[in-house]
């Protein structure tokens, strides 16, 4: 349905500001000295905010504020939208309770990956599903035959990540009772003003750690909440750079870094089912026909599945962000697509693509050629790669509950 | 005469784009060819006249994209003053008063698609991803000759290998999906991606180019893959403006040509191709000057050459027939005006990017296959779909500063007005459909023209001498596409006269200003006269 002619020539005035802001970015720039911002699903968003080193401490040490709102919003309701909802994903959402989250993603026919994300339960009829790709078109014609309402909701629901050892005490310290009985993948709703909150113990960080969603009306005040009980707590604001990091110690992956995802690709060839990018673990044989199963399965059986997603400890110290990954030095054998020093683990730390056997029954005899450019030159290294499990980094505070206060 | 008269090695009918890119590659390869332009200037659709003080237009062609990068290299294009400008964006205006632009900038792109509908907004992507991913196969079948499949020779069996390899790369529903993109009608392709009318109208434009179909027409979603296959610099599927306007391709050409010895005659029309025993042999202008040559190579249109040029008596029946049904209907007119202020669309907001684009006025399917119905009944659209653009905002060579050159593309537009030959009195009743829907948009329009070209097919006929006003030398459809274009058997630049040849639009890859033709056919002619090809590079990597 097209909107009514009112409502569009209200729209006309978005390209006076081709980024769009979030609704906390009058705070984020007040607080940014670098200035120094990138385009996250047409959002202007921070890289940093003071020095990426030090904010990927405060992760670790203190507590991070990180701006999530540019993230996709899908809000699905109705009577069938258990039903929908188990179809179009991996896992088993009959399984999924009122007030949990579930780590998720979902597959075209062929079994590719269309994206990876969180689906939280709000109430039994009620499910926002929050991902890094754009999906409308494919949720809208899936959810055809079911009594359900897609409804993006990006644009009007603000989302922070508040993520560290410290968080808990911040919350409390805002106010928020109730929030210590959260375990880790549980939501709950608080009151702000005259609206809620959804806190969830969720994150990207591998740590102890919230997001929290409200209505973009409530984000500044909500933000300046969370400010004011911070700041006994070391509480700071941080951009993706430092975030990056932290996630790849926690083994995350990201869509479109670490694989590209089925609707995105140009080309053919480059889809990833989920076997091949780890997420195996999600895939739920026991529940109903879902999306992308048969072909799923099909290839489990034939052994056709073309790659595998490992992570690699690297000998030195040198990042190998986008290296080749040899077998015996000479054979190509895969790509890393995410690379750092970790500073908590004190290992050079990577994710990486490989193609079967190699990383599967072919696991030894690694190596990663290292172009690493210094004042001009190339310095070529190779160094060997290990297969380690993911997370490269466990935080027992991460799942202590009642949590920690720092 | 005999013996004392200069015999060319190449004598060329024809100084249009594709006949200069042939002539280039041909005198660079150590031959010895002279080009004959029946008009007082080069270019034939690729043309920039200066036909009021101060204006140059683009007289047919107007927007380049399509011109291939490897040509303009070759033969060093840029050092011979050919600059390729991309602009950005465009917009149809609705009729209730709103707009759907267009901008280069993906976000903007998709919130401006998003006022219209959010699904459509997103759907782009898919759209967008699903069309690169056709022209990224047909791309390099462009600088190819077409295989001949029934030929069995060695070579055309290795390029039919080459073409089942690159259809190899496909999955199966790919390959489903090709064939009925080859085949499909643009408006049943869009309904696939797309709910919105004025998102559909916008893109099915180029389904419908220079072709006597409506959008409705099967065939019509190639046609749409044909325009957005060009790049400006590697971005594909961008436009962009010559500098100087299209001229200056034909400018630049004329000028590579020369620096390398080659030799260019105006105002030389050629009244017939010369045979002796069979073989062409060189050609005779109108007046009866005869200009010989060892080989002779037409860039006029498939049926000028070879049912007007060449005696019938040298053509095997059922190649005339096959050229007599080539079908290269005119459906196409053109107003080129000169302005003497920027017209104002007060729809449009201020300080947007659109207005540098192409402007168009159709915000439907439905209206579009109305305006088709004209035509079939013999009729210019009452209703015709424009496809507007002012590159005097980016081109500052073209107007006096303050002052615009507007090309307005409109279709549909009939090569005989319900039966009969077009008088000048329709000419201007039909520029005046295409004036009072712009004033409609452009308060204060009329009150801007200080001069103004209108092209029917009429007049494109009697100038560039393309048959009927086809603007490309044959419609692109399916039928006449790769080993049917223009001739099955006749689709690799060669004729049934030994020595003739042919390398204009009519030809493999077809229409547009893209060199391809021309390109393809000097290859094929150095190939017959075992001479290198060394200097012509092939089709860029698609990676
Ligand atoms: C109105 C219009 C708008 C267009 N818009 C675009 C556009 O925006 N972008 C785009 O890429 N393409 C466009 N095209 C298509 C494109 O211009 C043509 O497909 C292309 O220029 C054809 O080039 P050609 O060299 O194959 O043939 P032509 O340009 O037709 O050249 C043939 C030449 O041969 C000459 N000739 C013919 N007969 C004789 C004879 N007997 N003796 C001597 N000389 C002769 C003619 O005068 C002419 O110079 C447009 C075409 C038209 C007509």
């Amino acid at each position: 349905m097209t909107p009514g002619l009112a409502a569009r020539l209200a729209g006309q005035k978005h390209i006076a500001t081709p980024r769009r802001e979030t609704p906390f970015h009058p705070r984020l720039k007040e607080l940014s000295e670098t200035n120094d911002w990138y385009t996250w699903a047409g959002c202007k968003a921070p890289h940093s905010i003071f020095d990426t080193e030090l904010e990927y401490f405060c992760i670790r040490s203190q507590a991070a504020l990180f701006d999530i709102s540019p993230m996709m919003k899908y809000r699905i309701t109705g009577p069938d939208a258990e039903r929908y909802l188990n179809r179009l994903t991996l896992r088993d959402v009959r399984k999924l309770a009122v007030g949990r989250v579930q780590y998720t993603a979902w597959c075209d026919d062929h079994g590719h990956v269309l994206d990876d994300g969180t689906l939280f339960r709000l109430d039994a009829d009620d499910f926002r599903l929050c991902c890094q790709e754009r999906h409308l078109p494919w949720l809208l014609d899936s959810a055809i035959g079911f009594s359900v309402t897609v409804e993006e909701e990006t644009e009007v629901i603000a989302g922070l990540a508040l993520q560290g050892p410290t968080s808990f005490s911040i919350l409390q310290a805002a106010g928020f009772a109730g929030v210590d009985a959260l375990k880790p993948f549980q939501l709950a709703r608080f009151p702000h003003e005259d609206a809620e909150v959804t806190i969830s113990r969720t994150g990207f960080t591998g740590d102890l750690g919230y997001e929290l969603f409200v209505p973009v009306g409530k984000a500044l005040s909500l933000w300046d909440r969370l400010w004011t009980a911070g700041r006994l707590h070391g509480l700071k604001a941080i951009g993706y750079d430092a975030l990056n990091r932290a996630r790849i110690e926690a083994g995350f992956i990201v869509a479109n870094a670490d694989f590209v995802t089925a609707e995105g690709a140009l080309r053919t060839d480059r889809g990833r089912m989920p076997d091949e990018i780890g997420l195996d673990w999600l895939v739920d044989t026991e529940k109903p026909f879902f999306n992308g199963r048969d072909a799923i399965l099909r290839a489990r059986e034939r052994r056709t599945l073309k790659h595998i997603l490992v992570g690699l400890e690297i000998e030195g110290n040198i990042p190998a962000e986008h290296a080749i990954v040899y077998h015996r030095g000479k054979r190509e054998v895969g790509l890393v697509t995410a690379a750092i020093w970790s500073p908590l683990a004190k290992r050079n730390i990577a994710i990486a693509s490989l193609e079967r056997p190699f990383g599967e029954r072919i696991a030894d005899d690694l190596c990663v050629e290292i172009y690493a450019m210094r004042e001009l030159q190339y310095r070529k290294l190779m160094k060997r790669a290990k297969i380690v499990p993911r997370p490269f980094v466990r935080l027992d505070r991460r799942t202590f509950t009642p949590p920690g206060r720092f | 005469m005999g013996s004392r008269m200069k015999r060319y090695d190449v004598v060329m009918i024809g100084g249009g784009h594709n006949g200069l890119v042939a002539a280039c590659y041909l005198q660079r390869a150590g031959l010895d060819v002279v080009v004959l332009e029946k008009n007082d200037w080069v270019g034939g659709a690729a043309t920039s006249r200066e036909l009021t003080p101060g204006f140059t237009y683009s007289n047919c062609s107007y927007v380049c994209s399509l011109f291939r990068p490897e040509i303009m290299r070759d033969l060093e294009l840029p050092e011979h003053g050919l600059q390729v400008v991309a602009y950005e964006g465009g917009a149809v205006f609705t009729r209730d008063g709103d707009y759907l632009a267009s901008y280069r900038d993906h976000d903007s792109h998709r919130r401006e698609f998003a006022r219209w509908s959010k699904r459509d907004a997103e759907a782009y992507d898919r759209y967008a991803r699903d069309v690169t991913r056709q022209c990224r196969f047909i791309q390099p079948l462009l600088m190819r000759t077409a295989p001949d499949p029934f030929s069995f020779r060695p070579r055309d069996i290795s390029e039919l290998i080459h073409l089942a390899r690159k259809f190899g790369e496909f999955t199966p529903s790919q390959i489903a999906q090709t064939l009925r993109f080859w085949t499909m009608s643009i408006s049943d392709f869009l309904d696939e991606y797309f709910e919105t009318d004025v998102i559909k109208a916008y893109l099915a434009l180029s389904g419908i180019i220079g072709t006597a179909l409506g959008p409705m027409s099967p065939g019509t979603a190639y046609v749409l893959l044909h325009h957005y296959m060009g790049e400006v610099d590697g971005s594909v599927g961008a436009w962009g403006y010559a500098r100087g306007g299209m001229g200056a391709v034909s400018r630049a050409l004329a000028s590579s040509f020369q620096a390398w010895g080659g030799t260019i005659r105006i105002g030389a029309d050629v009244e017939k191709v010369l045979t002796r025993n069979g073989e062409a042999a060189g050609v005779v202008l109108c007046g009866g000057e005869e200009v010989l040559g060892k080989l002779v190579v037409s860039n006029a249109d498939v049926k000028r050459t070879f049912l007007k040029l060449v005696d019938e008596q040298d053509l095997p029946d059922t190649f005339l027939h096959r050229v007599r049904h080539f079908k290269m209907r005119g459906s196409s007119g053109k107003l080129n005006i000169a302005l003497d202020s920027l017209p104002e669309f007060p729809a449009l907001p201020a300080g947007s990017s659109c207005i540098r684009g192409d402007l168009h006025f159709t915000d439907s399917v439905e209206r579009m296959e109305r305006a088709y119905d004209d035509w079939k009944a013999g009729r210019w659209s009452a209703d015709p779909f424009v496809d507007m653009v002012i590159p005097t905002q980016l081109d500052p060579t073209m107007a006096p500063p303050g002052k615009h050159f507007m090309s307005c593309f409109v279709q549909y537009c009939p090569p005989k007005v319900e039966g009969r030959d077009w008088t000048d009195a329709d000419r201007d009743a039909f520029a005046e459909t295409v004036i009072s829907q712009i004033a409609e948009y452009s308060p204060g329009f009329r009150e801007r023209i200080v001069h103004m070209e209108v092209r029917t097919p009429r007049e494109i006929e009697e100038e560039v001498g393309l048959t009927e006003g086809n603007i490309f030398q044959g419609e692109l459809t399916f039928d006449q596409l790769l080993f049917n274009r223009p001739v099955p058997g006749y689709a690799q630049y060669r004729s049934p006269v030994k020595g003739l040849y042919l390398c204009g639009s009519s030809t493999h890859p077809g229409g547009g200003v893209m060199g391809a033709p021309g390109r393809n056919a000097a290859a094929e002619i150095l190939r017959d006269l075992r001479l290198g090809t060394k200097h012509m590079s092939q089709a860029h990597d698609v990676i």
